[in-house]
C-alpha cells in the first residue's frame, strides 16, 4: 500500500508576470510527512510588495490539516505585509477546512527562556524554606494523627488492623532478612578485617573482637538496617501511597469517612517498629559471626577465644543501646515515607520526585537521629 | 524518517480512494488469557474512508480486539493487517511508518501525566519531524482548538482536567500527526451531550474532509447513528453482525436486538 515513501514534493510557483497581479501555485502533496520541507519553501518565499496575490491550491494533490495550516499561515503572513491575498482552486471538503481552520487563532508565540538571576535565585531559596517548614508541619501532623489513633487504638484494640500490620511485617520483615544478613555478614568480616590489620601491627590481634562487637552492637548494626530498610520498605510504602493518592483511592478512602492514619499509616509503622529491632538483632548476630570467621581465619583466634572475649567486652547493655534505637529509626523512616506519599500528585514524575526524597530523607535523618543518640547515651554515662 | 526521504513521483493510493479498498484486515484472529479464550476465529475487514463502530456487551473483548490490532496483546492464532502490512512480519522502518499513520485513542486518555497538554500533544510531531518550536506551537494549539479544548488548557497538566477534557486532550495527541487511521476507545463516554454531539461532529468532518477512516469502540447510540457508516457487533467470542445502522436495526438476534431496540433505545427517539 502507498502511504509511505511516495509522497509527491511539495511545491510552490510564484507566477509575477502579470502586471500588479502575482500567483503563487502551490502542488504536490502538503502533508504532514512534507511538512519540514513545506516549512522551508515557505519561509524562502519572497513576495513583492503592492500586488493583488492569488494562492492557488488546485495543484496540491493531498492535503491534511497541517498542510492546510501552512497555506492558511502563508496567507496570514502575506495579509499582514499588507498585501491583499485571496485563495482559489478549492473544491468543497477543502472549502469546509478551511473554514474550520479561520475560527482558530493561536496565541502569539513566546519562546521560553529561563533567566538565571538573583532574584530568581533568591526566590527558589524562599520557596524551599517554605516546603521545609510545611515538611515539617506535614510530619507534626501525621505524627499528632497517628498519636490519637494509637490512643484509639489502645483504648479499643478491636480497631488495630491486625492482618494488615501482619502483612506489612511480612513485607518489611520477612522479605528482608536475608539480604539484611547477607549485607552484616560482609559488613562485620570487613570490620575484623581491616581492624586485624592495623592491630596486629601493635601485637593486639585480640582487641578486634572488642572493635567489632562494640562498633556493630552499638552503631553499624542498627544503622546498615535502617537505610536498608528506607531504601527497601521506605520507597514502597511511598510508592504505594503516592499511587494510591494518583488513582484518587486516598480521597475515596476519605469520603467513605476512613481515617487515613488508621488504615494505611499505622499498620505500616507499626509493623516497621516491630520490624526494625528484630532485623538489627538479626544484623548484629550475623556481622558478629561474619566477625568470628574471619578473626578465626585472617588472626587465628578460635571461637571459643572469640567468644570469651566478646564476653569480657560486651555488656547486655551494649546490645541493647543497639536495638533501643531501632523502633526510633522505623518510625522515622515509616513516618517520612507516609507523608512523602501523601504529597504526591497527579503525574508519574511527581511519584519518581517523592519516593527519592522519601529515601534520601529517610537515611538523612537515620544518622541524625544516630547521633543524637550518640550524644544521649554519653551524657547519661553508657 | 524513510518516509519523508524517499519521495518519488509515484501515485499516492490515499489521493484517490476507492470503495472497498481494505485498510485494516483481522483473519481467524484467536486471543486467550490462560484457559480463558476471549476472542476466537475473529474476521474483521475495516473498509478505507469509513467510520466504524464497534459494539458489543462489557467484558465481551472490544478493547482486547483493539489492542490486538495495536499489537500491545498477544494473539494465539490469525494474521492481522493493517495499511497492507502484517505487523508481526514487517520490517521496523515499515512498523514504524504504520505507526506514524495511526493515532490511538485510549479509554482513560493514557496522556503522560508529567508533561503539559500542549506537549503531550507536540510529543509525536517531535519525535517524527523537524519543525521550528513556533510551528508545533501553532500545530498544537490547531489540533488543542479543533478537539474543543480552550487555549488556556494547553499549559495544565492532565492530572488538573476534568474526564472529559482529558479525552479531548488525547484526541487530539491521536490526531497530532494527521493520521489515515485512528483507533478511538469510547471517545463520547465521560461526556456531556453537547460535547458528545460536537466530538461527532467532528469525527464525521475529519473523515469527510481527509478522508480518515475511523475505528471506534463505543456505546453510544446517538454516534452510532449519527456518523457510524457500518457498524460491527462483538458476541460469542466473534463479530457476529456487521452493517449499516438500518441493516442491525433489522437483526434479529437476540443480542443486536435487545442493544438497538431495547428499552433504552427505543427511549430516545
Amino acid at each position: 500500500m502507498a502511504f509511505q515513501q511516495n509522497n509527491t514534493a511539495p511545491a510552490l510557483h510564484l507566477d509575477e508576470t502579470t502586471y500588479k497581479h502575482q500567483i503563487i501555485a502551490l502542488s504536490g502533496d502538503w502533508t504532514v510527512s512534507t511538512l519540514e520541507r513545506i516549512e522551508k519553501l515557505v519561509a524562502a518565499l519572497k513576495v513583492g510588495k503592492d500586488r493583488m496575490t492569488c494562492i492557488d491550491i488546485s495543484g496540491i494533490k493531498n492535503l491534511d490539516t497541517s498542510g492546510a495550516w501552512m497555506v492558511h499561515r502563508l496567507r496570514g503572513t502575506l495579509e499582514f505585509g499588507g498585501r491583499r491575498v485571496e485563495l482559489s482552486g478549492m473544491d468543497e471538503n477543502r472549502h469546509r477546512l478551511f473554514c474550520e481552520l479561520e475560527r482558530h487563532h493561536p496565541p502569539r508565540w513566546k519562546p521560553d527562556r529561563n533567566k538565571y538571576s538573583i532574584v530568581r535565585f533568591l526566590e527558589l531559596v524562599g520557596r524551599q524554606m517554605e516546603q521545609i517548614w510545611q515538611d515539617a508541619a506535614a510530619m507534626l501532623h501525621i505524627m499528632g494523627s497517628l498519636g490519637v489513633v494509637l490512643a484509639t487504638v489502645l483504648l479499643q484494640p478491636k480497631r488495630l488492623r491486625g492482618i494488615s500490620v501482619a502483612v506489612q511485617f511480612d513485607r518489611t520483615c520477612i522479605g528482608a532478612v536475608p539480604i539484611v544478613a547477607l549485607m552484616s555478614f560482609l559488613i562485620g568480616a570487613i570490620i575484623s578485617q581491616q581492624g586485624g590489620f592495623y592491630l596486629r601491627q601493635f601485637g593486639a590481634d585480640i582487641f578486634v573482637v572488642d572493635l567489632a562487637g562494640i562498633l556493630v552492637l552499638r552503631e553499624i548494626g542498627v544503622i546498615l538496617t535502617a537505610i536498608m530498610v528506607a531504601g527497601r520498605s521506605g520507597s514502597a510504602f511511598t510508592a504505594e501511597i503516592g499511587a494510591m493518592k494518583m488513582r484518587e483511592e486516598i480521597d475515596a478512602l476519605h469520603v467513605m469517612g476512613f481515617s487515613i492514619t488508621e488504615v494505611l499509616v499505622l499498620p505500616r509503622i507499626l509493623a516497621l517498629m516491630i520490624a526494625l529491632p528484630i532485623l538489627t538483632f538479626i544484623s548484629d548476630m550475623s556481622a558478629l559471626f561474619g566477625s568470628g570467621l574471619v578473626v578465626w581465619v585472617y588472626l587465628d583466634i578460635p571461637p571459643a577465644a572469640f567468644l570469651t572475649q566478646l564476653h569480657a567486652a560486651i555488656t547486655l547493655e551494649t546490645l541493647m543501646v543497639g536495638l533501643v534505637k531501632a523502633p526510633f529509626m522505623a518510625l522515622i523512616v515509616g513516618l517520612i515515607a507516609c507523608v512523602e506519599g501523601l504529597k504526591v500528585a497527579g503525574s508519574s514524575e511527581s511519584l519518581g520526585r517523592h519516593t527519592t526524597i522519601s529515601v534520601v530523607k529517610a537515611i538523612f535523618l537515620v544518622i541524625v537521629v544516630d547521633g543524637v543518640f550518640a550524644i544521649f547515651f554519653a551524657s547519661i554515662g553508657i | 524518517m524513510a518516509a519523508a526521504e524517499d519521495i518519488s513521483e509515484d501515485t499516492n493510493a490515499f489521493a484517490n480512494p476507492h470503495e472497498g479498498d481494505i485498510i485494516l484486515s483481522a483473519k481467524g484472529v484467536t486471543v486467550g488469557f490462560g484457559s480463558k479464550i476471549v476472542l476466537k476465529d475473529l474476521d474483521l475487514e475495516v473498509r478505507k474512508g469509513e467510520v466504524l463502530g464497534f459494539v458489543g456487551g462489557s467484558g465481551m473483548g472490544k478493547s482486547v480486539l483493539m489492542r490486538t490490532i495495536l499489537g500491545l496483546t498477544p494473539k494465539r492464532a490469525g494474521k492481522i493487517k493493517v495499511f497492507g502490512y502484517d505487523l508481526e512480519t514487517a520490517s521496523k522502518d515499515i512498523r514504524t511508518s504504520i505507526e506514524r499513520r495511526w493515532g490511538v485513542l485510549f479509554q482513560q486518555g493514557a496522556l503522560f501525566s508529567s508533561l503539559t497538554v500542549k506537549q503531550n500533544i507536540q510529543m509525536p510531531m517531535r519525535e517524527y519531524l523537524h519543525l521550528s518550536p513556533q510551528l508545533m506551537n501553532e500545530l498544537a494549539t490547531l489540533k488543542l482548538e479543533l478537539v474543543g479544548l480552550p487555549q488556556d488548557a494547553a499549559d495544565k497538566l492532565p492530572s488538573e482536567l476534568s474526564g472529559g477534557m482529558i479525552k479531548r486532550a488525547s484526541l487530539a495527541r491521536a490526531l497530532a500527526l494527521d493520521p489515515d487511521l485512528v483507533f478511538l476507545d469510547e471517545p463520547t463516554s465521560g461526556l456531556d451531550p453537547i460535547g458528545a454531539a460536537a466530538f461527532d461532529s467532528l469525527i464525521a468532518n475529519l473523515s469527510a474532509t481527509l478522508g480518515l477512516t475511523v475505528y471506534m469502540v463505543t456505546h453510544d447510540l446517538d454516534s452510532l447513528h449519527s456518523i457510524c457508516d457500518r457498524i460491527a457487533v462483538l458476541g460469542d467470542k466473534k463479530v457476529l453482525a456487521i452493517g449499516t445502522i438500518d441493516e442491525m436495526m433489522e437483526n434479529d438476534q437476540p443480542w443486536i436486538k435487545s442493544y438497538f431496540r431495547g428499552e433504552r433505545a427505543l427511549r430516545r427517539t
